[in-house]
C-alpha cells in the first residue's frame, strides 16, 4: 500500500483538480475512475473522490460508478476501468460500449473498507439531494468520519445549505477538521463554532485542546484555548438544559401514570372511605385487557394491528370496571364502615387476582408492543429523547383527566357521586340512591384504573405483580391531594412524578423514594387533610 | 389504697389462663427438650430437627402477632408494617451472627463474606460492637423502638389515623426494604445474612442450641402473654381502649391520646425486634424480603382469624395460618395465594372477630343464653372503630350503617 506514496498523492491531487476546475459534462473524465485500476488505497481514494466531485456536477454519473462497484459490475480490463452489463461491458467514465469479453474483466473486490469508503461517498453525493432527510442524514454520516479530503463538501454544502439543523450538522463537521488544522485563525474560528453544538461528544474534542502535555498546552495559542472554554461552557449549559427538560418530561409522564392510578382511588376513598388495595391489581387487569386485544388484533386484524392499542381503550376500560362491580358487589359491600378490614379483605382479592393472572397466563412478563406510531421520539439534543409513547400517555391522562372532570362536574351521577362524598347520610336524605352510587362510583374508578394499566402496559413490563408497586404511590397521590378532590389529585400526582424524578436523578431511586416518603409525613403534619382540603365544617373529623 | 403490683398481675388473668399458661410452658420446656434430645429417632414422640425448628419460628410468630393484637386489637391501630420492626430485630441479631462466623467464611476474612465480595476494607460505622451479644442485645430491642418511637410520634402527633396510618406503614416498610435491597446499605443487599456458625460460642446447628432458641422463644411468648394482659386490663390499658373506641370524648376528658398511643406502638415494635432476634437463628437466614408489605399484612391477618382483641385469639392466629401455610406450600404452593386470598376475605366477612369470636358464640348458643344478651364488649368496639379511622369522611355516616346510633349520636357533638 505504500509503494508509491508520492505518485498517490500526485494522483489525488490530480484527481481534485480535476473535479475543482470544473467537469461540466455529463460523461465522466477518464481520469476519474483511472484510480481503480491501481491499488488497494488509490481505490479508496478514487471512490471518495467521486463522492467529492459528484455533489458539484455530474453526480448520476458518479452514482452510476458507485452503484456498479457495490453491485461488483465494476472491473479493470486492459488497463481501463469498465462496468459490465450482463454481456457488454462498457467504459466506466463515458458509458461508451468496449469491444472486450465480459470474462476478461476483472473484477473490483468490495470489502468492508470499500463499503465504509462508499457509504461515505454516497453520502457526500446525498447532501445535494432534493430531499432533506436525505440531506440530513446524509450530513449525520458525514459527520462521523469527518477527513481533510472531505472539506470541499462541507463548504460547498454550507455554502447553498438553508436548513438550520443540517447546516449546523455540517458546521460542526467541518469545524473538527478545522480544528486539526495548523492555522491558529482557523482554529479559533473552529473552537468558536463547534460551542453552537449540544453534543458531549463535541465537548470532549474541545476539551482535548485544553489538556497539558507536560508544560506545553496542546494547543499552544492563548485565543483559541479561550474560545475552547467558552465554548465548553455553552454546550455544558446546553446539556444541562436538554437534561432537565427531559427529566421534567419523564417527571411529567411518571405523574401521568399516578395520576391514573390516583384518579380511580380518588374517587373509591372518597366516596366509599375505603382503600382498595387491588386497586393495583385492576391496572394488571386493564393490561393484560390490553394484551389479549392485541392477541386477537395480530391474529384476525393484521393490517390493523396498529390500532390495536386504540380498540383496547373501552376493553381495558369495561374489563376493569366489571371487575371492580364485582368486588364492591361481593366484598366491599358487606364491610361498609369497616375501614380497615375493608383493607385486608382488599388485599385478599389482590392476592387472588395476582395468582388468577398468574395461573391463567403464566408467571412471566408479557409481550406488548408499541404500535409503530408510538415507537421514536423527539430528540431534544443529544442523548434526550422524548419518546412518543410517553407523549401518547401524557396526552391521554389529559384525556382521561378531562372525561372524569366533565363526569363529574357536568352529569347527574357526577353530582350525586360528590354528594354522597361530602355527606351520605345527608344525600341519602334528598334520595340519592346511594346504594347505586357506590356501585357506579367504583365502576368507573376501577375503569379509569384499566386504562391506568393499558397506558402502562405500553411503557413498562406487564406482569402479574405489575400493579403492586402503585397502589402505595397512588394513595400517597390522594392523601396529598386531598380526599375527594381531582384538582388535588393532579397537582398531586405531578408534583410527586416530577420531585420523585428530579431527586432519583440527584440521589437515585431507592433515597429518592425514601425521601419522597419523608417529605409526605413531614406534609401530612403541616396539612393533613392534603393539600386542597375541604373547607367548612366537613374538614372536620 | 392500691392493690400490690404482683397481687395486680396475678389478678388480671382469669385462673384458667394461668393453668393453660403453665401447660404451654411444660410443653414448650420440658416436653420439647425432651422429645427431641432424649428419644431415640424411631419413637413416635421423637420430633425432628425440622419440627422444632418449624414450630420454633412459629412461635416468633405468635410474638409478632400478640405486639400486633396489642397495638390493632387494643389501641385500633392497624399497623401494615410490623414486618419491619420484625426485621429490624432480626437484622440488628443478624450482624452479631456475622460476626460470631469469624475467620470461617468463605473468604477467611474477619469481615463478612458479602463485604469482602463487594470489596470494601473495613466495617462500616453502624457495625461498630456488633460482635458483643450484649450490644446486639440490646440494639435489638433499641433500634425497632427507635425508629418506632420516632415515627409513631409525629404520626400520632398529627393525629393520623385509620387507613391514612395503615398505608403510611406499608409505605415505611416498602422503602426499607428497598434501602436494604442496596448493597451499599451494608446489610448484604439481596442475600441478607445467611451461613450463621455459632451464638456466643456455641454451633447454631447444634440439637441442645436448638432446644435453647426453641424454649427462648417460648418463654419469650409466655413472658408477652403475661405482660400484654397486665397491660391491657390495667388502667393503662383501659384508657387505650378508650382511645381506640373515642378518641375525641378521651381528649375531651383530659388525657393526651399521644402517649398511651406512642407506649402501646413502641413496646409491640420492640417486641416485634425480639421475636425476629430470635427468629433469625432459627430459620438460619435474614434478607430484606422480610420486610416485604406483603409480610406486614399477613400478620394483621393472623390476628384477624385468631380474633383481635383477645391474646390468645393472636397467638391461636398465628399457629393456624402458619401451620396451613407450611402445609399448602409443601402440598399445593400453587394454590396458596388463592387460600390466603379468600381466608383474608372470608375472615372479614364472615368471622369480624376470628376464631375466639366463633367459639365464644357458639358457647353462648349451646348454654342457650336468649338473643337478648348483652353485646359483648367486643361487638361495640368493632361497631365504633371505623367512626374514628375514616378520616375525611363524616363518621355519622359510616357509624349510622354499623348500627350503633348511640355512639353516632356522640360523634355528632364532636363533630
Amino acid at each position: 500500500m505504500h509503494r508509491l506514496p508520492a505518485l498517490q498523492i500526485l494522483l489525488r491531487g490530480v484527481l481534485l483538480l480535476t473535479l475543482l476546475v470544473g467537469p461540466a459534462r455529463a460523461a465522466l473524465d477518464e481520469g476519474m475512475v483511472a484510480g481503480f485500476a491501481g491499488d488497494f488505497q488509490s481505490r479508496l481514494d478514487t471512490i471518495e473522490a467521486l463522492g467529492v466531485a459528484g455533489g458539484a456536477e455530474g453526480g448520476n454519473e458518479a452514482r452510476r460508478v458507485l452503484d456498479a462497484l457495490e453491485a461488483g459490475a465494476l472491473g479493470v480490463a486492459g488497463g481501463r476501468v469498465v462496468i459490465v452489463h450482463g454481456d457488454t461491458v462498457a467504459a466506466a467514465a463515458t458509458g461508451e460500449a468496449l469491444d472486450i469479453a465480459p470474462a476478461a474483466v476483472e473484477p473490483v473486490t468490495v470489502n468492508n473498507r470499500v463499503r465504509r469508503a462508499l457509504a461515505t461517498a454516497r453520502a457526500a453525493l446525498a447532501l445535494s439531494s432534493a430531499d432533506r432527510g436525505e440531506r440530513l442524514a446524509a450530513a449525520r454520516t458525514l459527520a462521523d468520519n469527518t477527513g481533510e479530503t472531505l472539506l470541499p463538501v462541507f463548504e460547498r454544502a454550507l455554502a447553498s445549505e438553508a436548513d438550520d439543523e443540517i447546516r449546523g450538522v455540517l458546521g460542526r463537521a467541518a469545524a473538527r477538521v478545522y480544528l486539526a488544522s495548523g492555522d491558529a485563525a482557523r482554529r479559533l474560528k473552529a473552537a468558536e463554532m463547534l460551542g453552537e453544538s449540544s453534543d458531549p461528544a463535541v465537548k470532549n474534542l474541545l476539551a482535548a485542546l485544553l489538556a497539558k502535555n507536560g508544560n506545553d498546552w496542546s494547543e499552544p495559542s492563548a485565543e483559541v484555548r479561550a474560545a475552547a472554554e467558552a465554548s465548553i461552557r455553552a454546550i455544558d449549559r446546553r446539556v444541562a438544559t436538554a437534561e432537565a427538560v427531559g427529566t421534567l418530561f419523564s417527571g411529567l409522564s411518571l405523574g401521568s401514570i399516578l395520576l391514573l392510578a390516583a384518579l380511580g382511588l380518588a374517587i373509591t376513598y372518597g366516596v366509599m372511605g375505603v382503600i382498595n388495595m387491588a386497586h393495583g391489581e385492576l391496572l394488571m387487569v386493564g393490561a393484560y385487557a390490553t394484551f389479549v386485544v392485541q392477541g386477537v388484533f395480530r391474529n384476525h386484524f393484521p393490517a390493523y394491528v396498529d390500532w390495536y392499542v386504540v380498540a383496547a381503550i373501552p376493553v381495558a376500560f369495561l374489563s376493569a370496571a366489571l371487575v371492580g362491580v364485582a368486588m364492591e358487589r361481593l366484598v366491599l359491600r358487606h364491610l361498609y364502615g369497616r375501614p380497615l378490614e375493608s383493607l385486608l379483605a382488599t388485599w385478599g382479592l389482590s392476592l387472588v387476582l395476582i395468582q388468577a393472572a398468574r395461573v391463567s397466563f403464566g408467571p412471566q412478563n408479557l409481550e406488548l408492543a408499541n404500535p409503530t406510531w408510538m415507537s421514536g421520539g423527539i430528540e431534544m439534543a443529544a442523548g434526550v429523547v422524548l419518546p412518543w409513547n410517553r407523549i401518547v400517555i401524557v396526552g391521554f391522562a389529559v384525556f382521561v383527566l378531562l372525561l372524569i372532570w366533565l363526569m363529574m362536574q357536568k352529569t347527574r351521577l357526577g353530582m350525586f357521586v360528590r354528594a354522597v362524598t361530602q355527606n351520605r347520610p345527608m344525600a341519602g336524605c334528598v334520595g340519592v340512591p346511594t346504594a347505586r352510587v357506590d356501585t357506579l362510583a367504583f365502576a368507573i374508578g376501577s375503569g379509569v384504573a384499566g386504562l391506568g394499566g393499558l397506558a402502562l402496559s405500553q411503557i413498562a413490563n406487564v406482569g402479574p405483580a405489575m400493579g403492586t408497586g402503585y397502589i402505595v404511590d397512588a394513595f400517597m397521590v390522594v392523601v396529598l391531594g386531598g380526599v375527594g378532590q381531582l384538582a388535588g389529585a393532579v397537582w398531586a400526582a405531578l408534583g410527586l412524578g416530577i420531585v420523585g424524578k428530579f431527586l432519583e436523578g440527584w440521589a437515585g431511586a431507592v433515597i429518592a423514594k425514601i425521601l419522597v416518603l419523608v417529605f409526605i409525613i413531614i406534609f401530612i403534619q403541616k396539612r393533613p387533610q392534603g393539600i386542597f382540603a375541604l373547607k367548612g365544617r366537613f374538614a372536620d373529623n | 389504697m392500691r392493690t400490690p403490683f404482683t397481687i395486680r398481675l396475678i389478678q388480671s388473668m382469669p385462673r384458667t389462663g394461668w393453668i393453660a399458661l403453665a401447660l404451654f410452658a411444660a410443653i414448650t420446656w420440658i416436653g420439647v427438650p425432651v422429645a427431641h434430645l432424649a428419644l431415640p429417632e424411631g419413637h413416635p414422640l421423637y420430633l425432628s430437627a425440622y419440627t422444632v425448628s418449624l414450630l420454633g419460628k412459629i412461635l416468633c410468630y405468635m410474638v409478632v402477632a400478640v405486639a400486633m393484637d396489642l397495638i390493632w386489637g387494643y389501641a385500633g391501630i392497624l399497623s401494615l408494617g410490623h414486618g419491619l420492626f420484625f426485621a429490624l430485630g432480626g437484622y440488628a441479631f443478624g450482624m452479631y451472627l456475622m460476626r460470631q462466623i469469624g475467620r470461617d467464611g468463605s473468604y477467611q476474612s474477619d469481615l463478612p463474606d458479602f463485604m469482602v465480595f463487594l470489596d470494601w476494607k473495613e466495617l462500616p460505622w453502624y457495625w461498630a460492637g456488633s460482635d458483643s451479644f450484649l450490644w446486639s442485645a440490646l440494639l435489638v430491642m433499641a433500634l425497632p423502638g427507635l425508629i418506632a418511637f420516632i415515627f409513631g410520634y409525629f404520626a400520632f402527633r398529627s393525629r393520623i389515623k385509620g387507613v391514612y396510618f395503615s398505608i403510611i406503614t406499608q409505605a415505611l416498610t416498602y422503602a426499607a426494604m428497598l434501602l436494604f435491597f442496596r448493597n451499599e446499605t451494608g446489610f448484604g443487599g439481596n442475600n441478607g445474612f445467611t451461613d450463621f456458625k455459632r451464638i456466643l460460642g456455641h454451633s447454631i446447628t447444634s440439637p441442645e442450641m436448638r432446644v435453647t432458641l426453641f424454649a427462648l422463644s417460648a418463654a419469650l411468648l409466655v413472658a408477652c402473654l403475661i405482660l400484654g394482659r397486665y397491660l391491657v386490663t390495667s388502667r393503662f390499658g383501659r384508657v387505650l381502649a378508650a382511645i381506640r373506641d373515642a378518641e375525641s370524648r378521651v381528649m375531651f376528658i383530659g388525657y393526651n391520646p399521644l402517649h398511651y398511643k406512642l407506649f402501646m406502638w413502641t413496646l409491640s415494635a420492640v417486641l416485634c425486634g425480639i421475636a425476629g432476634a430470635l427468629y433469625v437463628p432459627q430459620v438460619g437466614i435474614i434478607n430484606p424480603s422480610e420486610m416485604s408489605p406483603a409480610n406486614s399484612i399477613e400478620i394483621a391477618v393472623w390476628v384477624a382469624v385468631g380474633g383481635r382483641g383477645t391474646l390468645v385469639g393472636a397467638v391461636l392466629g398465628a399457629g393456624i395460618v402458619n401451620l396451613a401455610k407450611s402445609w399448602f406450600t409443601v402440598s399445593f404452593p400453587e394454590y396458596w395465594p388463592f387460600f390466603l386470598g379468600f381466608l383474608f376475605i372470608a375472615v372479614t366477612l364472615y368471622l369480624p372477630d376470628g376464631v375466639v369470636g366463633l367459639w365464644r358464640k357458639l358457647r353462648t348458643r349451646k348454654a342457650e343464653l336468649p338473643p337478648a344478651a348483652p353485646v359483648s364488649a367486643r361487638g361495640a368496639t368493632t361497631a365504633t372503630l371505623p367512626a374514628d379511622a375514616r378520616p375525611g369522611v363524616q363518621p355519622d355516616a359510616t357509624v349510622m350503617e354499623s348500627g350503633a346510633p348511640s355512639i353516632a349520636a356522640a360523634k355528632g357533638a364532636t363533630a
